[in-house]
Parts: C-alpha cells; structure tokens; sequence
C-alpha cells in the first residue's frame, strides 16, 4: 500500500525523531510512503499571521504536486500543516481561492498524526504484543490543531478527543483522565516567547504528574520540542521536578511492537525514555 | 428584533475588518467567553473580548498598537467556544496583516514580527525550513541574545539542527509566489 505524504520542515530538521519512528513503524506494516516531489514549506505561523494570501499560495502548491503525482490521500504529521492543507482544500472548494495555471480541484484527502494510526488499525494490531506496555499510565495531549478549528478538521470533539486515547488502549497502555488534553503548550513561540512557553507547558507537566501519568504522548512536534526541550527549563523557574518523558505516538506504537528504542528516535530527546523504553523492553511478551 | 447600530463613523473599523475578511464583529455580545479561555491573556494588554470592543467603537490605532494582536499564538481556542461564531483568532491575523502595513508594532511586539520575517525569508531562499538560518537571521534583528545557546549544541550531536540547508529544487517557483502574494 502507498500513501501521500507531505513531511514537512521540522520533521526533515529538529523533529527527526518523530519522522524516523513513522518510517520505522509504516515499514513494519509494510505502508510505503509516496513523499510530494519538491514540496516546498507550507509557511506556517509565518505566513497566517503577516500574509494571507501567502497562507494559501505555498501550501496549493504542494496540493497541485500531490495532484500532479495522482495522490488521492495525503498524510501530513504536523498538525499545523495538514489544518493549512485542509483549509487551502476548502477556500479552493469554496471559490474563495484558484490555484493559478493548475487544475487542482481541491479534493485530495488531508489525514492527520492520529487519524492514520486509526486507519491502520488492523495493519497495526497484529504486530502488537500488548504485554509490553501494559503497566504503562501516560496522558494523551491533542493540543490545539488536531481538534481546532472544528468546523473546518471535522474531527474528534473539540474539548474532550478520545481518538488519540483509543489508539493507545489498543496497544496495551492505560491512558489517564486529566484536564490539559486540549490546552495551548505555547505552539510556535518556543524562541520569541519563551515565557510563555515556560508558563503554558508547566501546567500541562504539572496537571499530567498530578494524574499520574508515567509520560505524556504527543502528535505534534512542536508540542514535543516545547515540552521535553523546555523541560528543564521549566523546572528549573518553577521549581519543581517532572522528567516527564514526551513520546510521539508513533513511537510509542513502535515500542508496542518490540522495535528497538534507538531505531526510533527514542535516545534523540532531551528528557530521557527509559522509564517508558525499559518497561516495554522488560516485560515478558 | 431589530439590531442597534452605532452611529456614523464609529462603524468605519467594523466594516473595514468585515470587507477585509468577511469577520462580522457586530455579532459580538460581549460575553467574554473568548477571553476566559484565551491561553495568553496574561501577557495581552487587552483581552481579545476587550479587543473587539475597542474594534466595534472604532478605535484603530488602540488596536493596532496593542500587545494583544502580537502576543495571539493562534491556538483557536476563542474561535472554537465563541457563542456568536466569531472569528475571533482569524480577526488578530487580519490586524497583524494591517499593523505590519502600517508600521505600528512598537519595539516589544517587533521581536514576534521579525521572528515571522526571518522565518519567510529563509522559507523565500529556500523553499524550506532552513532552522539555523532562522536561528541567525533571527538572533541578527531582534538583537536579543538567542536563548538557547546552550541547546544548540546537543541539538547538532543528535542531527537534529542541520548544517546545511534543505534547498528545494524549483526555488524560483516559491520567488514567484512570494512576489505574487507580496503585491
Ligand atoms: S466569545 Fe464571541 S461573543 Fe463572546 S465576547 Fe468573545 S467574540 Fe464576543
Ligand atoms: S487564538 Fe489567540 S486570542 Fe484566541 S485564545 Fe488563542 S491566543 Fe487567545
């Protein structure tokens, strides 16, 4: 099976572990990923904030290439980038926005960092022993674009999302109840506002170790780069002790499947994994 | 029922933001569920409720100076829980747009702006992401000392800050639509 893939910037640069546990774990289950040729950066915050127009352009054209490849699916594991490719598809379907000189109608499928592993689900299963994590507690954190803007993702419940929370289940982790599910972590911010970032993901650390999450999972990787790169940060302002390890989904799905830590980026973070890694090591499958 | 409208030229900001984006902020009741939810209004000198208030009594340099506009990090809380469907998170891209037009951001609020301008910059000669270029770039302009000097380092040991840029082929594609869009 082949899927559409846009990888985005920070997946090609500081996110490198996220993108290597998705290529690690896709070939397990034997899902060949068809990158856009020549994509080019979709312009993030950047371009939303200062230039509209510029929020439409860069990303249509990844959207043409895609067509020009005759991909019907496109997975996109940021979730900035796949709600930018999902409202660029809906301001094209709405002719509020024409792609100049393409034909591209607006209709490839944008599928975001958690509805895929939903989607391969039976792909995935079978590979799972669910022993390994099961004494694993972790909390599950949406943050803002998976679920926001609901009208336009359609996706899950805007204030309580349970999808990420299933696809964790089904491996064998216990997912724990807690309130920061959908807070801000501070997003792009991380270099020109950090104390907002600091203020923002203490809580999010603090509200998770309060439930007694064992690791906070993620599907955004500036999510992860604000929690587990801030980390000692913020422990350091507010002082208070976490190491909170903060696992990419598809890493901790990999680790449900027996594949190596390292293979998986594990041992790129800053707050080390090993109280998750050993566990799901350990234990006799 | 009838709705009440403000007099003559207190409409002019209203009706400007309306014809820009299609935001209707005379649906704002001011409820202040926006800023009840708003991540950031700890560092906003006014809430986003606030905001559109000063919006809908025509004060527009009140707005367009303020922190609040800078200070968004767009995370759609506000927009998601608005009772009256406001676009209250594409309403701050719209005064961003006009208050970088105008040059209106103060000293403070230019570090945000030249962040984004770095970052579309490296994006312009690039293609892509280029996060060491955004690093220097950025550091060059907003002549703050880059605060993570000392994560730099291990972040290159693990491969995850690249030395050398990730050059699209088609660069001039993305010149193209640069000065298309910058029109
Ligand atoms: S939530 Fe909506 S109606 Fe309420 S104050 Fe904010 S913008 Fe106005
Ligand atoms: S989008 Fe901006 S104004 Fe709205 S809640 Fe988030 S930070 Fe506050």
């Amino acid at each position: 099976m082949k899927l559409g893939y846009y990888p985005g910037c920070a997946l090609e640069g500081s996110s490198k572990d996220y993108s290597m546990s998705l290529e690690r774990v896709f070939k397990e289950i034997g899902v060949e990923l068809e990158p856009i040729q020549d994509w080019n950066c979709c312009g993030a915050s950047a371009a939303h904030s200062t230039n509209h127009k510029l929020a439409l352009a860069l990303p249509a054209r990844n959207l043409a290439l895609a067509k020009e490849q005759e991909l019907t699916e496109l997975f996109a594991p940021c979730p900035f980038c796949s709600k930018t490719l999902i409202n660029t598809n809906q301001d094209i379907l709405d002719n509020k926005y024409k792609v100049e000189n393409g034909n591209y109608d607006g209709k490839i499928k944008v599928i975001n960092s958690v509805d895929i592993f939903t989607r391969l689900m039976d792909k995935i299963q079978p590979k799972v022993n669910q022993e390994r994590l099961k004494d694993l507690k972790v909390a599950c954190y949406y943050g803002c674009l998976l679920v926001r803007p609901p009208k336009l993702l359609k996706y899950d419940d805007p204030e309580q999302p349970t999808s990420m929370d299933e696809v964790v289940k089904k491996l064998g982790a216990q997912t724990v109840d807690w309130e920061f599910k959908i807070e801000c972590c501070g997003g792009g911010f991380t270099v020109c506002n950090e104390d907002a970032v600091l203020e923002l993901s203490n809580k999010i650390l603090e509200d998770a170790q309060e439930n007694g999450a064992q690791a906070i999972i993620v599907a955004c990787q500036m999510c992860q780069i604000n929690l587990d790169m801030r980390q000692t940060a913020i422990e350091k302002k507010y002082n208070v002790s976490y190491n909170m390890p903060i696992i990419y989904l598809p890493q901790l799905i990999g680790l449900a499947m027996g594949i190596e830590p390292k293979e998986l980026g594990l041992n790129m973070h800053f707050v080390p994994t090993e109280g998750v890694t050993v566990q799901a090591q350990n234990n006799p499958v | 029922m009838k709705t009440l409208r403000l007099k003559n030229n207190l409409q002019q900001f209203v009706d400007e933001i309306d014809k820009i984006s299609g935001i209707n902020l005379r649906d704002c009741y001011q409820c202040g569920k926006c800023s009840a939810g708003c991540p950031m209004v700890m560092q906003m000198d006014y809430p986003p409720s606030k905001l559109i208030r000063h919006i809908q009594l025509g004060e527009r340099e009140q707005v367009l100076t303020s922190s609040t506009i800078w200070v968004c990090v767009s995370c759609l809380t506000c927009s998601t829980r608005c009772p009256k469907d406001v676009e209250i998170a594409g309403l701050m891209d719209v005064c961003r747009e006009l208050s970088i037009k105008e040059g209106l951001a103060t000293r403070e609020q230019r570090k945000i702006q030249q962040f984004h301008k770095s970052f579309l910059e490296t994006i312009r000669s690039n293609g892509r992401l280029y996060e060491v270029m955004l690093i220097a770039k950025y550091k060059l302009r907003a002549l703050a000392l880059f605060q993570d000097v000392a994560k730099t380092p291990k972040m290159l040991l693990t491969g995850k800050l690249k030395l050398l840029p990730h050059k699209i082929e088609n660069v001039e594609a993305i010149n193209k639509i640069f000065e298309e869009c910058d029109k």
